[in-house]
């Protein structure tokens, strides 16, 4: 019988009258759940429907993972509701002739298994995932605004306790194979040598299916579920308002109505789903997630050029930052050799990535594979070995070109030298080496581990090629790059210090810390720039204030100095405008003025905003969408808004232009609107 | 330099870390590895260049049998290198040498990394045999009735445990524990406490004037452990140390009238020590400069009554088959299991008896002076992890040589079962 062909799907029988399905999307490096994905599937499915057969396996046959999800592009092109609707319910009726099938179904997860194929996995009888530490499974759609519409909050409840269910699609969080065995959602995990046989075993054995815990009963009971659901709510109250993301609320609310009936649930999953995929919020988050593809698209294909490729990084500097670059570069599968004069120092950063590695790795053999990467070099003997030289010593620029024209000779002829310097510009390091145009700047956030984002400090003589490698390095490990011009604070620090400094003016004058803090969170920063200032640390928050107070003139309030002064130097001292205490804030008691928090509010944002559309007119970074990417990967700036440059041409620059100037008058220079504001959308 | 010459080219080692009573922070694969990295990172070649990798190990743990390929794997030296464990006792750091000096000479190998080490503070701690037994029946009983009855058979003295490391230093074959074939060797050459004390109290004195003046500071490496700490510094030294206050201390080993205490034999100790040694086509392939030349090793039985006399025989024929003197000799290493076996060693050395009735020698061999001989210190004062200790005494033999400006060296080992392995080396620097 000869097969007919399929774009995107490999079928292959087997004697045993198993038929594989294997998804292999077209001109696609990732198996995505496109609309001409979907409608082969249902002609398969059709077909496969009419015929006796033992079973059928889904997997990917991609060398990367299963299905990443439904097609985020196709998103952005819908325009209203109606079309919204008919999408989901298109995905929702194939799902639904695959859970409907004679045949037993399983799908053979190989890999990560994201939204949309997590919810084709679960409308197959069987679920089973490579054991292995690559394959993650997630409902992820909350964080684009949505929350699962292809049966996904619907099937899920059959094989997982409610709390569970709902905890994955409310933080959209990702588990191991190991973990989904344990909480039902697949049926085994199974390491690469016997998954296709399992399968095979499991379709041809039949086993009965896994049903979601006994207590699941209860927890779903018409009377509990009001209870819970209350419970619920509070708890994503402190992470999400719902005015901001209305997706998670929208999740309790569907459990909590609908539960009991399936086909009514699939229905409202539909419209539900429909609803929120054409409000501001997702497609501003659809707008962050597509920013995020294009700065990860600025790094060129990893480089047929063995001699490009990056495997030995070299870090110079055991400091906080120094120490975690390495324990990231680590983990991230990198040789790894800190180097720091005092092997104290370097004892300490390697407590630190121990613990890191403990805390995520857990088994104890990973954990040492990782240490065994990271090794520690008083002498710097891994100098000429490395492909990268990251310098991560105290800010001095006498001391970074010292150590420059001492490594120099030592390195590889095509090793790159990085700085990671926060506020000196390449331009005043870089004529320590012979040759100018290897430097480039890397400037990593704090903290190192959780901080996606990396500014790619380009000096005006660094070698353009060089400048890619360094893109190409930071994609390697799992970072955004973000090509910046090298102008003092670059541009993360840049936008950050007046807006600090801000709140650090608006505390002078009355305002009490909690309430400017507020004012910040409402306005959905991730968190407030009193709180900020205390975590970066004073001393290092007075440090970089200084150098740009210096180039783009503005005053550092007094406060600040007389803080640091007294060792006042925030969260790691203990003591900054809050008291810490075991990593907990406490406001001091101030008078509230609760009743100036619009004013409150404006005069932070503005700032921030008016700082933002300076950089766009200086051209800091290249346009308005890696500048918007930029801000909300290396601050947090509100995702739901898109990026401030999206947020002002969306709200009208026109009328903040207005608020500008009067702040500017009442207020005095700092509030000078940016001449910048003119080119923008009014 | 000839076809035949057997090169060491470079060596590392970690610091000997005192045994404290409980199982120390490193096992000896991780002292292993921590100590070859920053050695195999300084060379001008890859790890995956390497033609093998040898380990030295009396005791690995139970998760590293075969130590040297966990530890060749794991400094990344990959997969096609391979990588063997040899044992001879309180000699497998120096056998490890003498394995890749054959493979050298043989043409098998021309670059290999090898060494020793042990963790003797993790040295297993065993259920006795009565234990094991109740524990197998348990597991055979299958109906209740026989599992209660099997519980029931259960004896307080199951649950003594038998100490590894004691077993280990005890010879099975006469029944003697190393301290006894110590004091074996103080009766036959008449060395009294006091001498025993006194030497000891020269080897600390010694370590500490090499650690003031950084001797070690080309030979050792930083180790660090995951709690934030570093270690640069051979902890068991006692710069306190004095005859008076070793002459308190109680004997271990014949403990009503015996001389050895713990304060004038060797430390159990955790430490790892390497070398790599090269042919003379490695030597030229990859550019590398040399410390030195190994020149000969030999390796001789003795009674193991008097095992501590095992440098004594060791060294005489292959310094004969050299047509060398002791007076050619300039600086020597001669491993102190025990002062009283050292003291016996020289004793020997100078015995124109012993020398006639073991050697056939017409003479005494010759007097070994003490300002020759260990100059450093030694295993009294830095400890004796059994299997790095070869290792390092032929390594420390070339930097005492290059720091005087010497020539020939000997290192030398006297061994648990009664035997003794030596080294000659020639200084190229």
């Amino acid at each position: 019988m000869s097969e007919e062909t399929f774009k995107h799907w490999d079928i292959e029988r087997q004697d045993n009258g198993i038929v594989w399905l294997g998804m292999d999307v077209e001109n696609s490096s990732t198996n995505v759940l496109s609309a001409t994905v979907l409608a082969e599937l249902y002609q398969i499915l059709s077909k496969l429907s009419k015929q006796t057969l033992t079973g059928i396996a889904i997997t990917s046959n991609k060398n990367k993972g299963f299905i990443a999800g439904a097609d985020v592009k196709e998103f952005t092109q819908i325009s209203n509701q109606q079309e919204a609707l008919e999408l989901v319910q298109y995905g929702q009726n194939v799902f639904k002739l695959l859970d409907n099938m004679p045949c037993a179904t399983i799908a053979v997860i190989n890999g990560f298994c994201m939204g949309g194929g997590l919810e084709l996995a679960l409308a197959c009888d069987y679920r089973v995932a490579l054991e292995d530490a690559k394959t993650r499974l997630s409902l992820p759609e909350v964080r684009l605004g949505i929350h699962p519409g292809y049966g996904g909050t619907v099937r899920i409840l059959r094989h997982v306790n409610p709390l569970i269910a709902m905890d994955l699609m409310l933080t959209g969080r990702s588990v191991s194979a190991s973990y989904a065995k344990k909480i039902g959602l697949i049926d085994d995990a199974i390491p690469m040598r016997l998954l296709h046989s399992g399968a095979d075993k499991m379709l041809l054995s039949k086993p009965n299916k896994k049903k979601a815990p006994k207590i699941s009963k209860i927890l779903n009971n018409r009377l509990i579920r009001p209870i819970i659901a209350m419970q619920m709510r509070k708890q994503v109250a402190k992470k999400a308002k719902p005015e901001h993301y209305p997706a998670p609320y929208a999740i309790i609310n569907h459990w909590q109505k609908y539960y009991g009936n399936e086909d009514i649930m699939l229905q409202h999953e539909a419209q539900s789903v429909a609803t929120l995929s054409i409000s501001d919020t997702t497609r501003n988050l659809v707008r962050v997630f597509l920013l995020q593809d294009e700065l990860k698209a600025l790094a060129t294909s990893a480089p047929d050029n063995e001699h490009e490729k990056i495997k030995h990084v070299h870090i110079i500097g055991a400091g906080v930052m120094g120490g975690d670059i390495a324990t990231w570069c680590a983990s991230q599968g990198l040789q790894v050799t800190l180097q720091d004069l005092k092997a104290e120092s370097l004892a300490k950063a390697k407590q630190r990535a121990y613990r890191y590695f403990k805390k995520r790795l857990k088994k104890p053999l990973l954990i040492k594979v990782a240490m065994d990467r990271f090794t520690l070099d008083v002498n710097g003997y891994g100098i000429p070995k490395a492909d990268i030289v990251i310098e991560a010593i105290f800010e001095n620029k006498e001391a970074k070109r010292d150590l420059y024209a001492s490594i120099e000779p030592k390195l590889k002829s095509n090793a790159l030298i990085v700085t990671n310097t926060s506020s000196i510009e390449i331009e005043q390091l870089c004529d320590a080496i012979t040759d100018p145009t290897r430097l480039v700047g890397l400037h990593f956030f704090n903290p190192v581990t959780k901080m996606p984002l990396i500014e790619i400090v380009k000096g005006a003589q660094t070698n353009s090629n060089i400048t890619q490698r360094a893109i190409n390095f930071a994609k390697q490990i799992g970072k955004l790059p973000l090509p910046t011009k090298s102008s003092p604070g670059f541009l993360v620090n840049r936008i950050l210090t007046p807006y600090m400094i801000e709140a650090g003016l608006l505390h002078e004058t009355g305002h009490s810390i909690k309430d400017i803090d507020h004012a910040a969170k409402e306005f959905g920063m991730p968190m407030g720039p009193v709180e900020l200032a205390d975590t970066v640390g004073l001393d290092v928050g007075l440090h970089v204030g200084k150098l740009l107070s210096g180039a783009y003139g503005y005053d550092i309030p007094n406060s600040f100095e007389a803080m640091v002064n007294k060792g006042y130097l925030g969260k790691k001292s203990g003591q900054g405008f809050y008291t810490w205490k075991k990593a907990k804030k406490i406001a001091p008691k101030e008078k509230s003025t609760k009743s100036d928090h619009k004013i409150i509010q404006d005069r932070l944002i503005l700032r921030f905003l008016n700082e933002a559309v300076a950089c766009h007119r200086e051209g800091v970074v290249a346009n308005k969408d890696l500048l918007d990417a930029g801000i909300i990967f290396g601050t947090g700036f509100a995702p739901f808004r898109g990026g401030p440059i999206n947020y002002i041409e969306s709200m009208g620059a026109a009328a903040m232009h207005r608020s500008l100037n009067q702040l500017n008058i009442k207020h005095g220079d700092r509030y000078m609107p940016d001449s910048g504001w003119q080119n923008l959308k009014q | 330099m000839s076809k035949n010459n057997v090169y060491i080219v470079d060596g590392s080692r970690s610091p000997f870390l005192k045994a404290r009573g409980r199982p120390g922070h490193f096992q000896a694969s991780d002292l292993a590895v921590q100590s070859a990295t920053p050695l195999l990172m300084r060379q001008p070649f890859e790890p995956e260049e390497l033609d093998e990798v040898i380990v030295g190990c009396v005791g690995p743990s139970a998760d590293e049998v075969n130590i040297a390929r966990v530890v060749s794997l794991r400094l990344g030296c990959g997969d096609n290198v391979p990588a063997w464990t040899v044992q001879r006792n309180c000699a497998s750091g120096m056998q490890s040498i003498d394995s890749a000096f054959s493979n050298i000479l043989l043409g098998k190998s021309d670059l290999v990394l090898a060494g020793g080490a042990e963790a003797m503070s993790h040295s297993p701690v065993l259920f006795n045999h009565h234990m094991v037994n109740w524990l197998a029946d348990l597991n055979r009983a299958k109906t209740p009735l026989k599992k209660i009855k099997t519980i029931t058979q259960l004896r307080p003295k199951f649950f003594t445990p038998v100490i590894g490391l004691l077993k280990g230093l005890t010879d099975p074959v006469v029944g003697l524990s190393m301290g006894q074939t110590a004091e074996n060797v103080a009766q036959k050459f008449n060395i009294s406490r006091h001498d025993m004390d006194q030497y000891a109290v020269d080897s600390h004195l010694r370590l500490v004037h090499a650690q003031e003046n950084g001797y070690f500071d080309n030979e050792m490496v930083h180790v660090y452990d995951d709690e934030g700490n570093t270690y640069y510094k051979d902890d068991g030294v006692r710069p306190d140390s004095s005859t008076e206050k070793l002459a308190k201390l109680r004997p271990v080993f014949d403990k009503k009238y015996g001389n050895i205490t713990a304060g004038n034999s060797a430390q159990i100790t955790d430490g790892a020590s390497w070398l790599l040694l090269a042919s003379e086509r490695a030597v030229k392939k990859h550019n590398l400069s040399v410390m030195g030349r190994l020149v000969a090793s030999n390796w001789a039985g003795l009674d193991p009554r008097h095992m501590g006399l095992g440098p004594v025989h060791s060294t005489i024929p292959m310094l004969g088959e050299h047509n060398l003197s002791a007076n050619d000799i300039d600086y020597w290493e001669l491993n102190e299991a025990f002062a009283a076996q050292v003291l016996g060693c020289l004793a020997a050395w100078k015995d124109p008896e012993y020398c006639k009735e073991h050697f056939d020698l017409d003479s005494a061999f010759g007097e070994v002076p003490h300002e020759k001989l260990n100059v450093d210190g030694g295993a009294i004062s830095m400890g004796h992890p059994v299997g790095a200790s070869g290792t390092r005494i032929v390594h420390h033999l070339l930097n005492v040589l290059q720091r005087n400006n010497a020539k020939l060296g000997v290192a030398t080992i006297c061994i648990g079962g009664g035997q003794g392995g030596a080294m000659l080396v020639e200084n190229l620097q």
